[in-house]
């Protein structure tokens, strides 16, 4: 049976097939004005890609923000849920998921069987998220697909104090101003989203093994700055992004 | 459906209205009628904190007024965003309680939904309930110009010692003074006895009222309770509340013997704890019973009747002192978690919602020790909502959206 995941986001789109228990393809794109719109696009993007005809598909799961206007969808299922679900089915060790996405960031502790015993979300604040980073992206002229190996290549992280994101671009105006290094900058940027996530994930308890998933995770600094605040390794999803997409998938399969 | 056609009459719906919420919006009109027409009819007005030692007050036949009941009631309306903007305007801080502010705001246009309150002739602080009610009450005082009384009911960490009796019990004599003298009157203690008599009467009915809960289905919500507890916050002490209640009480047992339901399909029981979110209580009414969840009980409107062991019939006068100083929010959080978790044991709660609520900071600080405490003991799972009770720019629909129905996920 062929099931399908949809993951409306704040910033991306994502979708997910599978097969008899197989990952058989994915898609990613931007959300853009219409949310409604973009569960849609993708999934027809989705089903040209694979070569799948509509009628082949199963279930559809939706997921994300954008979950309840997903039409397509035989059902919606909330993104903490997905997550689990996702990491789970990739590594079914995985006991904590740290999902970073485009507006929020989230915190997910799971029981052996990958059901969700405890969730933390971050408050009404984009700061420690995807959109934080892009902020940053932009005032530092750097591309956001280069932070990661950059801040590896720092030798001092600068001190990222405002827990705002608007203060917090003010305060690497200032540092750019002052001729830090950008991977300083980028370095210190990390380290900021690594303590506000880490202290949430402390709330709900960090137990091993730990996945991150999301779109962030695919910024290696921003994984080791989560393991080097909470002194944990962490895994990183092969398919971070479309992880929730792949939950879904699963659930609507009725496999998670 | 045309504009001019009303939507037809679910029947089902109608069975579960609660069919006492016309009288006590009735009884409210009144009040507050009662309350704005004071200085035609000779009475005194005195606005009272929502903890405040009211009983004397009514012993004095002064019209309490509550700035809390009506901070409640404006965000109830959807006023508080321009009253809180209003006070911002002022000068205020957007960190200050969304109460003090529309409170504050509204005194200078006469505001909110029923054109602001009356004009006091005193007013009357307790801080047991926090301690921004201190300065809130000498900004009001200034204001209007008028005398202030403040009960300091000094915070109980671990116990209530004889030295906090004596100190709050010393104090209880000196409003006696304080009402004498504005009052221009003697005080007539047998009168308080009475009031005493009634207040207790109407806080044991009010908790026999949310103790009906504890069946399954319940009869009514946490939602109802909000609405329901008006009374017993501002007319505490009076015959009205006792009769009221006695009506009350008899429409919930009804409804319990004939399995009417406030959530229809009840399966899951939770628990709510802090003030209400008012400008969206029908939106998480709604929410909750989607997913056929119930709010049985709550930590808020219980504590209008949490005290009634600490008070005594026969020294009414001298036993509001420990009545008063040892509410809800003035005890420390060890005692607060302990009442907590003997609430998820009473009312059967599958789940714990917290509101850790911008505005209300005492009642708010310790909610994650609470939410751990109740955790280890009881291993149930909980949810917190970050909102404020009136100042809806605090309240973000889409992520409240998903952590509910995460939540619920979690539950089944």
């Amino acid at each position: 049976m062929i099931s399908v995941g949809i993951d409306v986001g704040s910033i991306s789109a994502k979708a997910a097939m599978m097969k008899d228990g197989e990952l058989i393809g994915s898609k990613v794109m931007l959300t853009g004005y219409n949310a409604r719109n973009a569960g849609e696009r993708i999934f027809l993007d989705l089903l040209a890609g694979l070569d799948v005809q509509r009628d082949a598909v199963g279930r559809i799961v939706a997921t994300g923000y954008g979950r309840n206007s997903v039409e397509v969808a035989d059902k919606a299922v909330t993104e903490i849920t997905c997550h689990a679900a996702g990491a789970h089915f990739q590594d079914p060790a995985v006991r904590c998921v740290i999902d970073i996405g485009g507006q929020d960031s989230k915190v997910i502790a799971m029981d052996t069987t990958g059901r969700v015993t405890d969730f933390a979300m971050n408050d009404k604040c984009a700061a420690g998220t995807g959109r934080f980073l892009e902020v940053m992206a932009r005032a530092l002229e750097v591309d956001l697909d280069a932070f990661g190996e950059m801040s590896l290549q720092a030798d001092q992280p600068a001190a990222i104090s405002s827990l705002c994101t608007v203060f917090a671009e003010s305060e690497v105006i200032s540092l750019i101003a002052r001729g830090e290094r950008r991977e300083n900058i980028i370095a210190g940027i990390h380290e900021s989203i690594g303590s506000r996530v880490i202290a949430m994930a402390n709330r709900v308890g960090i137990t091993e093994p730990v996945m991150m998933t999301g779109g962030v995770a695919k910024n290696i600094g921003v994984v080791r700055a989560l393991e080097k605040k909470s002194g944990k390794s962490i895994r990183v999803s092969a398919n971070a992004q479309v992880n929730g997409a792949i939950g879904a998938a699963l659930i609507a399969a009725g496999i998670a | 459906m045309n504009g001019s056609e009303k939507p037809p009459i679910d029947p089902e719906k109608e069975k579960r209205k609660i069919k006492s919420v016309k009288r006590m919006k009735d009884i409210m009109t009144h009040y507050y009628i009662d309350a704005k027409t004071a200085d035609q009819t000779g009475k005194k007005v005195a606005w009272v904190t929502s903890g405040g030692p009211v009983e004397p007050l009514i012993a004095m036949d002064v019209i309490p007024v509550y700035p809390e009941n009506h901070g409640a009631m404006i965000g109830a309306a959807k006023m508080g965003v321009d009253l809180c903007e209003k006070a911002e305007e002022m000068g205020y801080a957007g960190d200050l309680c969304s109460y003090a502010r529309a409170d504050i705001a509204c005194a200078t246009v006469n505001g909110g939904p029923i054109g602001g309150l009356p004009r006091p002739d005193m007013l009357v602080c307790c801080n047991n309930i926090c301690g921004t009610v201190l300065k809130w009450y000498e900004v009001q005082a200034r204001y209007f110009k008028v005398p202030l009384f403040i009960l300091d009911t000094p915070f109980n960490h671990t116990e209530y010692t004889p030295e906090a009796h004596a100190y709050v019990r010393s104090q209880l004599d000196e409003y006696i003074v304080f009402l004498e003298t504005h009052c221009k009157k003697t005080f007539d203690h047998d009168r308080l006895a009475e009031v005493g008599r009634l207040s207790m009467a109407g806080q044991r009915l009010w908790q026999q009222v949310l103790d009906t809960t504890v069946h399954r289905p319940a009869p009514m919500s946490a939602f109802d309770a909000f609405f329901h507890l008006a009374l017993i916050v501002t007319l505490r002490g009076t015959r009205t509340v006792v009769d009221y209640y006695t009506e009350l009480l008899d429409e919930m047992k009804t409804r319990v013997a004939t399995g009417i339901a406030a959530v229809p399909g009840e399966r899951y029981r939770l628990l709510w704890d802090n003030l209400p979110v008012w400008y969206r209580t029908r939106w998480l009414s709604d929410k909750f019973a989607a997913h056929s969840a119930c709010l049985v009980a709550d930590t808020y409107t219980s504590s209008w009747c949490g005290t009634l062991k600490y008070l005594d019939e026969k020294d009414f006068l001298g036993s509001m002192a420990q009545g008063y100083s040892r509410v809800y929010i003035n005890i420390g959080t060890d005692q607060m978690a302990d009442m907590v978790v003997d609430m998820v044991d009473k009312y059967s709660a599958d789940g714990l919602v917290i509101h850790s609520n911008r505005s209300c900071k005492p009642y708010s600080l310790g909610q994650y020790d609470i939410q751990r405490i109740v955790q280890e003991k009881r291993g149930i799972p909980s949810l917190i909502i970050e909102a404020d009770m009136t100042d809806s720019r605090s309240f973000s629909e889409s992520q409240i959206d998903t952590r509910i129905d995460a939540f619920m996920e979690v539950l089944k």
